[in-house]
Order: C-alpha cells, then structure tokens, then sequence
C-alpha cells in the first residue's frame, strides 16, 4: 500500500525533475508578483512593512494555483489517471500522494522563498522567520485544497479559471491566519496561537481532502 | 432508442469452471442505454473478443468490467465473489489497456513499465523478457514522447504483459501496430492464455487465438467465432 504510494511520489518528483521549468515558472511568477508592490507603491518603509505579510501570503496562494491545473490534467490526457483509478490500494492515498508531490516542489520553495523577499519590505528577522514558519504550516493546505479543486474541475472548459474560483475563498481561513501570525509578532504578541490554528486547518484539510479527491477522480474517470 | 439484447454464449465453457461471470449488467452513457442485461462467463485461458460498431458499448463495458464505470444494475464475480466487495483486489488481478496508452511521455520506455509495475505494488523482476517480447530492447531508454504511436502502443503492451495480471482488458489492443508488432502481441497474448490467464478485448481485427470468442455489442446477435 504504502509502497504505491512512494513510487507515485517520487513518479511525480522524477516527472517534475525532467521538466524543471515547471516549477522554475512559478517559482520567477512568485518573485515578480511580489516584487511588483515595492515597486508600485514606493520605498515607504513603515507601509511595506505593514502589508509584506500579506502580499507575500496572497502571491504565495496565486503561484500555488499556477501549476495545480496540470496536476491531475495531465494523467488525465495521458491515461495513466485510469492506472491510478485501477490500481490495487486506495485511491485516496494516490490524491495524498499527488497532492504532496505538489507541495514538495511548489509549498515548500514557496515557504524558502518567502523570508528573501521580505527582506525587500523591510521585515526583521524574526518577522522573516515567522512568515517561513507559517508559510511552511500553510502552504500544505494550499496543495490539498487546490488539488480538490483541481480534481472536481477536471476536465472542464477554462479549468483553470474555475479551479481558482472554488479553491481561493476555501483557502481565506489560511490566508488569514498566515498573514495575521506576522502582525500579531509585530504588535509584540506569540506566534503560537496562529501556528497551531494553521495546523489545525492543515490537519482537517489533511483529514477531509484525500477522500474527496478520490470521489471527485472516480466521477472524472467515468 | 432502441433496445439491445445480448445473449449469453458459453460455447465450450461447459468443462472447465468459470472464473469470470457477468451476470445481467447494465450501462447508461449520458442517459442512454448502451446495453443492458449482458450476461457471459470466460474460464481460465479464454478469451473474448468484443465485436460491434463505433460507438456499441464497447469501451463502456470494459470500463465497467475494470470498475471504471459504475454499471446501473448487474454484478461482476470472480471466482464466485462479487468483485465490488473488495475492489483493490479485483484491480490487483487486472490490466488495463485502454484507448490511451498510459505512458508518461518524460519518462523512457523503461521506467514507465517500472513504474507501472510498481503502482500496481509489484515487483518489477523480468523485464528484459517483457522489453523483449514486444521488441523494444533498443527502445528501452529512449524517452516515451520520443516515439511513435506504434511504439508507444508496444510499449503500452509490454506494460500490460509484463504486470502478470490474471485478466487483461484490452481496448483496440493493434492500434498503430505494423505486423511484425501485431505477431509479437499475438504471441504475448497465446502465452497469456497458455498460463491460464483471461482475456477480453475489443477489436475489430482478428487476434488469432484459436477457440476465441466474439461478443457482437449492439445488435440481437451473438455467436462464437473459432470452436473449441
């Protein structure tokens, strides 16, 4: 069970690791969208200090949702979205799989990437280490969020549009709390609270998706 | 919209027992009937071959055989058991080939049947044979996209060979295929049989297999082509 599981993540990882631009495109989208706000709005420190948290949280959720339309989509074309409907152990560890495919190469560069450009906005250490440290707690319900999102618009005209407006409002929650944990460390208050509530959305998300990831890929295998 | 029958044909199933029953199964696409009441049983080492126009229900049958498509009413046994009782069991003893190959294109003909192999939780032992059968040994580490649709389709075969399932649901299995290719799955698919293994493809071609049997989809007829 846990053996189809491994070679189908390091099945995705090996795909992703011969076409690298994959990720190299959303990883330069990330940059430019967050480099774009210093540059619109003006070397005004105290404002770029104030909305960073923000920005590099809601760019993190749009580059996450670049790449999550092909997840399922190119099984889907090639077929072998029919060898994981047929294979012998659950199809629910099979969405895990691909949804922690989509994290390993998107989140967590994410979460790295993150802290550097907020050196940009003028964030402090700490602030920088907190908006790693949620973002590292956040982005895992991104993936499994946008992987349900991916998989129930699955073979739909401008799947891409439409995956975005079901996962984006899903994803509010995360989005707050990851952006909060960074003010709330500015107004001299703990992290702790925002971390463990970003957890626990990760743990329902990790509890709740895989199952209706498999419903929704049963339905677009039909 | 017309009403299609289909009738059971157990030619020369009388002796040995019969390992895969399909009993009363129905399927709607869309709303439409594509068939229904399909009933038809195939022993160990026979095979069947699904006959009938573009558009028949031969594809859906397959695909509700694989479990693929939730079939509107009949039951699918294996050995007397019910196959939707436990599914990964059922899918642990199919392969699966259907009009896509089922090949990822970034990976070379190689570490696609690994893969495959792999996601089914075997272990991929014997793959030089499998390359081989199907000729692919020069092909082995060339990239899947990279080939042509032949190719590809050989090595979609191989995957389906080389998985050692007991039932191979094959969907226009000679595709693409030249006749040096056509001979080699020809052959795979007698060893199949030899070794007891199941069948049920949809062709419109001959898979020389003396003792076949022919499914008509689509029309009130049925018969059995070959003889035991």
């Amino acid at each position: 069970m846990m053996g189809g599981f491994t070679a189908l993540l390091a099945r995705d990882l090996r795909l992703v690791w011969r076409q690298p631009g994959d990720v190299g495109v959303v990883l330069a989208f990330y940059v430019v969208a967050v480099v774009l706000f210093p540059l619109g709005i003006g070397p005004e420190t105290n404002v770029l200090q104030r909305i960073a948290a923000g920005v590099l949280w809601s760019a993190a959720l749009f580059a996450a949702l670049l790449s999550l339309e092909r997840l399922f989509a190119a099984d889907h074309e090639d077929g072998t979205l029919d060898l994981l409907l047929l294979a012998p152990w659950p199809l629910e560890l099979a969405a895990l799989a691909k949804c922690t495919s989509h994290w390993i190469v998107t989140g967590l560069p994410l979460s790295l990437l993150a802290p550097v450009l907020g050196v940009a906005f003028g964030l402090d250490g700490e602030s920088l280490l907190a908006l790693f440290a949620t973002l590292l707690i956040g982005t895992p319900t991104l993936s499994l969020i946008g992987g349900l999102a991916a998989a129930l618009t699955l073979g739909a005209r401008k799947s891409g549009a439409l995956l975005a407006l079901l996962a984006l409002p899903l994803c509010v929650p995360t989005l707050i709390f990851g952006a909060g944990a960074v003010e709330t460390l500015a107004a001299g208050e703990g992290l702790a609270t925002h971390l463990a509530i970003l957890g626990a959305l990760a743990l329902v998300a990790l509890g709740t998706t895989p199952w209706a990831i498999a419903a929704a890929l049963r339905q677009a295998g039909e | 919209m017309t009403a299609f029958f289909f009738a059971a044909c157990y030619h020369g199933a009388g002796m040995a027992p019969l390992f895969l029953e399909i009993e009363g199964l129905a399927c709607r696409r869309g709303g439409r009937r594509v068939f229904s009441s399909l009933s038809f049983g195939l022993a160990a080492g026979e095979l069947l071959a699904l006959t009938g126009r573009n558009g028949s229900g031969k594809t859906t049958l397959l695909r509700a055989l694989a479990g693929l498509v939730r079939p509107d009413a009949g039951t699918v046994r294996w050995q007397g058991a019910d196959v939707a009782r436990d599914i990964d069991a059922w899918h642990g003893r199919l392969a699966w080939l259907g009009h896509l190959d089922g090949l990822k294109g970034d990976l070379t003909v190689a570490e696609n049947l690994v893969v495959a192999q792999r996601l089914r939780g075997g272990r991929p032992d014997g793959l030089e044979g499998a390359l081989l059968a199907f000729d692919l040994g020069p092909l082995a580490a060339r990239q899947v996209r990279t080939l042509s649709a032949g190719q590809r389709r050989r090595t979609a075969l191989a995957r389906v060979a080389f998985s050692a399932a007991a039932l191979w649901l094959l969907d226009e299995p000679l595709n693409a295929l030249d006749t040096s290719a056509q001979q080699g799955f020809r052959s795979a698919l007698q060893a199949h049989l030899a070794a007891g293994g199941l069948a049920i493809a949809a062709t419109h071609a001959d898979l020389g297999v003396a003792g076949a049997r022919t499914l008509e989809l689509g029309s009130s007829l049925s018969h059995s082509g070959g003889g035991a």
